[in-house]
């Protein structure tokens, strides 16, 4: 557990993490799709969420993010900040849904959900924007943007929000080998800032410059939570293994 | 008097704006845009609502207002009648046979018209918007403004299609309104009541501009959305 001092973006608030899931699972119509999950996320971490189509890397997002409610188990935020009104945790999907409007509006309108001030919103936006080089962007209509460009919104947007948590879904599924990288910069910004990453991917050579943590998944349930060094080396469960041979799981 | 004859002179009641037609014109369009405005607002939010909630009898609720598309006229007359009657619950204040009687049954035919077309097209908004604004922290009624916000394009058509039926009825504005000349009379009831009594020119003069206001209306509508959509994306 690593405890960066958190300049930029917290201010000095107490941290709303860690992030613990206990026995969690989730059913659709009594179909199990996530069997008894336990895991805890701590401050700082990049954690991959690797594992095949269907194995819940996805659900499990959200549940962490409060989109779902688990049939079974618990969701917590056990930090000493997790009881302030505002959500501090966000996430990007791996389609980002912009509004009909400009991109500088499509983040004032998120700051304003947040209950943010008139006032303050167009500046937050802006050096979210600035941030990340993309001011050039913010009078265009978001929705005419490139998918490349409109994850960096969806990023930049994010960023605007001062989130402690990220959760990423797949943030570069859609894009080419040019907007991945950017999209990996922009990761590695908010890492810097102190921002927990949790992310799934299906690209191993991205996981493998982004980890700390490795979060494996297969059937719907946890097989391992293992350092990133470990798991790339040899992962302690036999199904991580034959998924990392690329041999089929399912 | 021929039918040729009633061409020629329905074009010159046209073109000589005559003082009878021209007030005929405009309180058909006071009635029909404000009929629009009222189920528009009423409309819009309330078919929103109705695609983003789930609540117990919400599938009848869609039932009902898709079947009251196809309400006819003179039974919203009717309704509109029996309650503004002199013996109906709102008789007291005297709105049988006054433009706004007429303005209450159009907009009662209409919002069916416009809550439903709205439901459809903010329930397929919702299907692609909802994870995203929920992940930004939107509560399901804030949702509502920023949806409607966002299908404002589409949204024109279902207010076109309030529009339209309320400018082409007869039933409901003869029956409320009573056609009473100068002070009621549409361009639909006049041209009932003309053709009935055989002025067939001013008939298809009224006819021939109730067209072309719809064609103008709908001309302005299309091209403000398309405009705007190229602009916003």
């Amino acid at each position: 557990m690593r405890s960066e001092p958190r300049v930029e973006l917290m201010h000095g608030v107490p941290s709303i993490l860690p992030l613990r899931l206990e026995a969690v699972s989730f059913a659709v119509r009594g179909k199990p799709l996530l069997t008894d999950i336990g895991l805890e996320v701590t401050s700082g971490q990049r954690i991959m969420v690797l594992g095949p189509n269907g194995a819940g890397k996805s659900l499990t997002l959200r549940l962490c993010h409060g989109l779902l409610q688990p049939t079974k188990g618990r969701v917590t935020w056990l930090g000493a900040g997790a009881n302030t009104p505002r959500r501090r945790h966000a996430m990007v999907f791996q389609r980002p849904v912009m509004l009909r409007r400009s991109a500088l509006a499509n983040i004032t309108h998120a700051l304003a959900l947040q209950g943010i001030g008139r006032a303050q919103r167009k500046e937050q936006a802006l050096a979210a924007l600035r941030h990340f080089g993309l001011e050039a962007l913010a009078d265009r209509p978001a929705r005419v943007l490139s998918g490349g460009e409109q994850q960096r919104l969806a990023m930049a947007r994010a960023w605007a929000l001062r989130p402690e948590v990220l959760f990423l879904d797949e943030p570069c599924a859609a894009l080419d080998p040019g907007a991945t990288h950017a999209i990996e910069e922009m990761i590695q910004a908010f890492h810097r800032a102190g921002v927990t990453i949790v992310m799934t991917t299906h690209n191993m050579g991205q996981a493998r410059r982004l980890a700390d943590e490795v979060i494996f998944l297969h059937h719907g349930r946890l097989l391992e939570q293992t350092p990133a060094a470990e798991f790339f080396e040899q992962p302690r469960s036999e199904a991580a293994d034959a998924f990392m041979k690329g041999e089929l799981l399912w | 008097m021929g039918q040729e004859n009633a061409f020629l002179a329905a074009w010159r009641l046209i073109v000589e704006l005559d003082p009878a037609l021209v007030e005929i014109v405009i309180l058909s369009l006071r009635v029909s845009l404000t009929a629009v405005l009222l189920a528009s607002l009423l409309g819009l939010p309330i078919g929103a609502a109705l695609a983003i909630y789930r609540f117990r009898g919400r599938g009848a609720a869609i039932v009902i207002f898709n079947a009251m598309m196809g309400l006819p006229p003179v039974v919203a007359g009717l309704v509109v009648y029996l309650l503004l009657s002199r013996s109906g619950p709102f008789g007291g204040l005297g709105l049988l046979f006054t433009p706004t009687a007429m303005i209450i049954a159009q907009t009662v035919l209409i919002l069916p018209i416009v809550v439903s077309l709205t439901r459809q097209v903010i329930e397929d908004l919702w299907q692609e918007y909802e994870e995203q604004l929920r992940s930004l922290g939107s509560s399901t009624a804030r949702a509502i403004p920023t949806l409607l916000r966002d299908a404002r394009f589409s949204l024109i058509t279902s207010v076109l299609a309030g529009f339209g039926r309320a400018s082409a009825e007869v039933g409901a504005v003869l029956i409320v309104g009573g056609n009473i000349a100068g002070y009621t009379r549409t361009m639909t009831t006049a041209i009932a009541l003309e053709t009935a009594r055989g002025d067939l020119a001013l008939a298809l003069g009224l006819g021939i501009l109730l067209i072309l206001l719809t064609l103008l209306l709908n001309t302005l509508a299309y091209g403000t959305g398309r405009f705007a959509q190229r602009t916003t994306g």
